[in-house]
């Protein structure tokens, strides 16, 4: 009966959002202030009934309410209760819900911290949010409702994917989810700016702090999934231009593009155009994603449907938000002005050709991503495009990008003077050359790259801290948003050194070991010291215990498993990893391997740097939360006035 | 006039510099296509020699020989066969009489030397290219079974 009310509520929930999607915005054409207002309580309403709804869902979860065919599906009786929870977003239905709760939740917080913002342009920020949630509730409702009861009941679910149970996967699609979410806040404004033919800087700074938030998840979702790929799927990667992947990376490169156009649309009023058009790639961008990820056109561990007509429904949503939004580009844009000249050696300039140049790498990730689909579904064979596709492309984009961070920090707006800037330049320089060089020589495994990779970060770092050291002789407030800026530059820095190094001198061995075997990799003895069976709560383990010696000393005892979940013949690797600030030492667990001596596969890496990868994506984060903390976007009342 | 000839020289240039890059761009793609050809596909020398190529089906019963970190097996599409060498861990889900799909490339008499044997998620899953080689393999033989017929 429970579940029933939720379904009932979602199904109110649509009916609100479509109230919420066209009444207010109705309301703006007619100058009606009493329909513009309807706005926030009926964000607040879909909001409640929303969560009432996944609230159902995942008292369903708790109580092993497998009469419910998606609990079934996601859930088992001996599920720890934290994985039940999670459960609720382990499957296409549920997380379509996690979905749409998350976009009323944003909308919520729009309605609540936008006091200060016009009437008019509050109603049809909400207005278009209410839209896409209608769009999404719809779908849910009728393709993919997680409501559907299973008569008669199972005596047990068929538990969650043992890959997904696991703390990392608790609240990596959670973060990711919010992050594609937020995009929809971004574009939402783009569009009430379009709508009101009002693209002034004002807009710029509203959107501002909603879409570094969005950016902000965005990169920790993308981060935890890259750590968990790294310690759960047992090959020590942690970046596999996977389909999955790249349909994250996406709309984070763009939405890196749309935090830097915003910011000279607020600052200067230029790039108005551009930054409304990078707003809505960025959440197109994410519809994609959610496209390819749940539609099942691609198969890996995020595609749960195989259900064509799912697929097409996302599609239609897609095409009808990237049409319409363009349209009302098209004919609106061309009254946005160009906000004054635009020296040819300025920050502006750098900073438009840094976001091309994250358009053209999306475009190249997007190219290789989704080619395979269309020659697929247009039936001219099968093929994939690999990796090494995108590390010769993407790589080559990104370190323009990297470079030009610094130029771009330091230069002046509207006109450089080049020979200031050259000389301001002088010691990241030096410092970059004389780094990337000594690595490049004197390292055993020193190349060009790594000398290349090394060199970006030293001149990004030294580069930031010469902006510092100016910005601390000026008098005046220090502004939050500046550290928040050289802090998450500080973190691609951190994530350069990362990427370098463990691609440059990463160490790998696959051997076969008996008890008492060792294996040496960069100066760490591995020794395999016993193997034996381990009870877990839902499944039964093989655990090996290696003892790891440094120069003769015993340091640490890893112990890889591998699982065999109950509900499942899957058998699981589970990783062990020593972590430490400049290595991680990793092994994994393969078969045993029959014969005389019993013997098993291992695999063992050492990673250097591998830690800076996320402690990089920390900062960027921390980064990202300083400049939103910044007074100057909840004075906008002010500004506004003046 | 200066200002302006200054502004049409460096537009120009960015110009020429996008398409560089898109003429850079679709060169990597081009030679990283990695195309998909069932074991009847490869038996009947439509695969490539020298270039990277993906073959899927069905790895055979009984077919698995392990050696150490180095494995062999057979794959099939039940009309032909195609021998895969590996070296390196399987992944989990590998089980004879399962659907497989290795990457890599043919090497002389030896078969096909697979740089990777493709993880798969589920244990019920089917790698989409390994049904499709299955269907058409299937397809191909009922079409020869009616054809004396006709």
């Amino acid at each position: 009966m429970i579940i029933e009310i939720g379904h009932f509520a979602l199904i109110l929930a649509a009916c609100v959002a479509l109230i919420q999607g066209t009444l207010p915005l109705m309301g703006t054409w007619r100058q009606d202030g009493q329909w513009q207002a309807l706005a926030k309580p009926t964000a607040l309403l879909q909001f409640a009934l929303i969560a009432l709804a996944y609230g159902t869902l995942t008292h369903a979860a708790l109580i092993d309410d497998f009469s419910v065919k998606y609990i079934a599906g996601q859930s088992n009786t001996l599920l720890p209760v934290p994985y039940k929870v999670a459960s609720v977003w382990g499957g296409h239905e549920g997380s379509l819900l996690l979905w749409v709760l998350m976009l009323s939740g944003w909308t919520v917080a729009v309605a609540v911290f936008s006091q200060r913002l016009p009437l008019p342009m509050v109603a049809r920020v909400i207005a278009v949010l209410g839209l896409i949630s209608a769009g999404f509730l719809l779908f849910i409702l009728i393709t993919s409702s997680p409501f559907e009861r299973l008569i008669p009941a199972p005596a047990d679910g068929r538990d969650l994917n043992p890959l997904l149970q696991d703390p990392g996967l608790v609240i990596h699609p959670p973060m990711l989810y919010m992050g594609y979410v937020g995009f929809s806040v971004a574009f939402a404004f783009a569009v009430a700016a379009l709508l009101s033919g009002r693209m002034d800087a004002a807009w710029a700074r509203w959107s501002r702090p909603w879409t570094v938030v969005a950016w902000m998840f965005m990169t920790t979702g993308i981060a935890l999934g890259s750590w968990w790929a790294y310690y759960e799927l047992g090959w020590g990667g942690w970046w596999f231009w996977d389909p999955v992947e790249n349909a994250s990376l996406m709309p984070w490169l763009f939405g890196t593009a749309l935090i830097h156009a915003l910011m000279v649309t607020d600052k200067r009023g230029g790039f108005k155009a551009w930054s409304i058009l990078l707003a809505i790639g960025a959440f197109s961008l994410c519809l994609l994603g959610t496209f390819l990820v749940r539609s099942g056109v691609l198969t890996s561990v995020h595609a749960f449907a195989n259900d064509p007509e799912r697929g097409i429904f996302i599609l239609i949503l897609l095409a009808l938000v990237v049409g319409i939004s363009l349209t009302l580009f098209a004919w609106r844009a061309p009254k946005a002005t160009l906000g004054g000249e635009i020296g040819l050696v300025s920050r502006e300039s750098m900073l438009l050709a840094n976001s091309v140049l994250l358009v053209v790498a999306t475009a190249a990730v997007l190219l290789g991503t989704i080619y395979p689909l269309i020659i697929d579904a247009l039936n001219l064979g099968k093929l994939s495009v690999g990796a090494p596709y995108f590390n010769a492309v993407f790589v080559p984009l990104m370190v323009p990008v990297i470079f030009l961070m610094v130029p771009g920090g330091i230069a002046h707006w509207r006109e450089a003077k080049l020979q200031s800037l050259a000389r301001d330049m002088r010691l990241p320089a030096t410092a970059a050359i004389v780094a990337g060089a000594a690595v490049w020589l004197f390292t055993d495994r020193g190349t060009a790259l790594t000398g290349m990779g090394i060199g970006l970060a030293v001149w990004v770092v030294v580069g930031l801290l010469v902006q510092i050291a100016d910005r601390l002789k000026k008098p005046g407030r220090i502004a939050p948003s500046f550290w928040g800026m050289h802090l998450a530059h500080l973190g691609i820095a951190v994530v350069v050194v990362g990427i370098t190094f463990v691609k440059g001198y990463e160490e790998e061995r696959d051997v076969r070991m008996a008890i008492g075997d060792n294996v040496t990799i960069a100066n760490y003895d591995f020794t395999l010291r016993e193997v034996t069976v381990v009870d877990g709560p839902n499944y039964k383990a093989l655990q090996a215990a290696v003892q790891v010696f440094k120069n003769g000393q015993p340091i640490e005892v890893l112990r890889p498993e591998k699982r065999k979940y109950f509900s499942s013949s899957m058998p699981m690797t589970e990783a062990a990893i020593d972590y430490g600030w400049f290595r991680d030492l990793y092994v994994a667990m393969g078969d045993p391997i029959p014969g005389d001596k019993q013997q098993w596969a291992i695999r063992v890496y050492y990673k250097p740097f591998v830690s800076w990868l996320w402690g990089g994506a920390v900062l960027m984060v921390l980064g990202g939360l300083l400049s939103v903390s910044d007074r100057r976007y909840r004075n906008t009342k002010k500004t506004l006035a003046a | 006039m200066k200002q302006r000839h200054q502004r049409l020289l460096w537009i120009s240039a960015g110009i020429v510099a996008l398409a560089a890059a898109g003429f850079f761009i679709l060169n990597a793609f081009q030679s990283n296509l990695v195309f998909f050809f069932s074991p009847t596909q490869v038996f009947q020398g439509e695969a490539p020699k020298a270039r990277a190529f993906r073959v899927g089906g069905m790895v055979k019963a009984g077919s698995l020989k392990k050696d150490g970190a180095h494995v062999q097996f057979i794959v099939t599409d039940f009309t032909h066969e195609v021998v895969v060498s590996y070296t390196g861990l399987l992944p989990d889900l590998f089980k004879e009489g399962k659907g497989v799909v290795a990457q890599g490339e043919l090497s002389g008499a030896d078969g096909f030397k697979a740089s990777e044997v493709l993880a798969k998620h589920d244990e019920n899953y089917m790698p989409p290219e390994a049904q499709h080689a299955l269907d058409q393999a299937a397809a191909a033989k009922a079409a020869k079974t009616t054809q004396p017929a006709q």
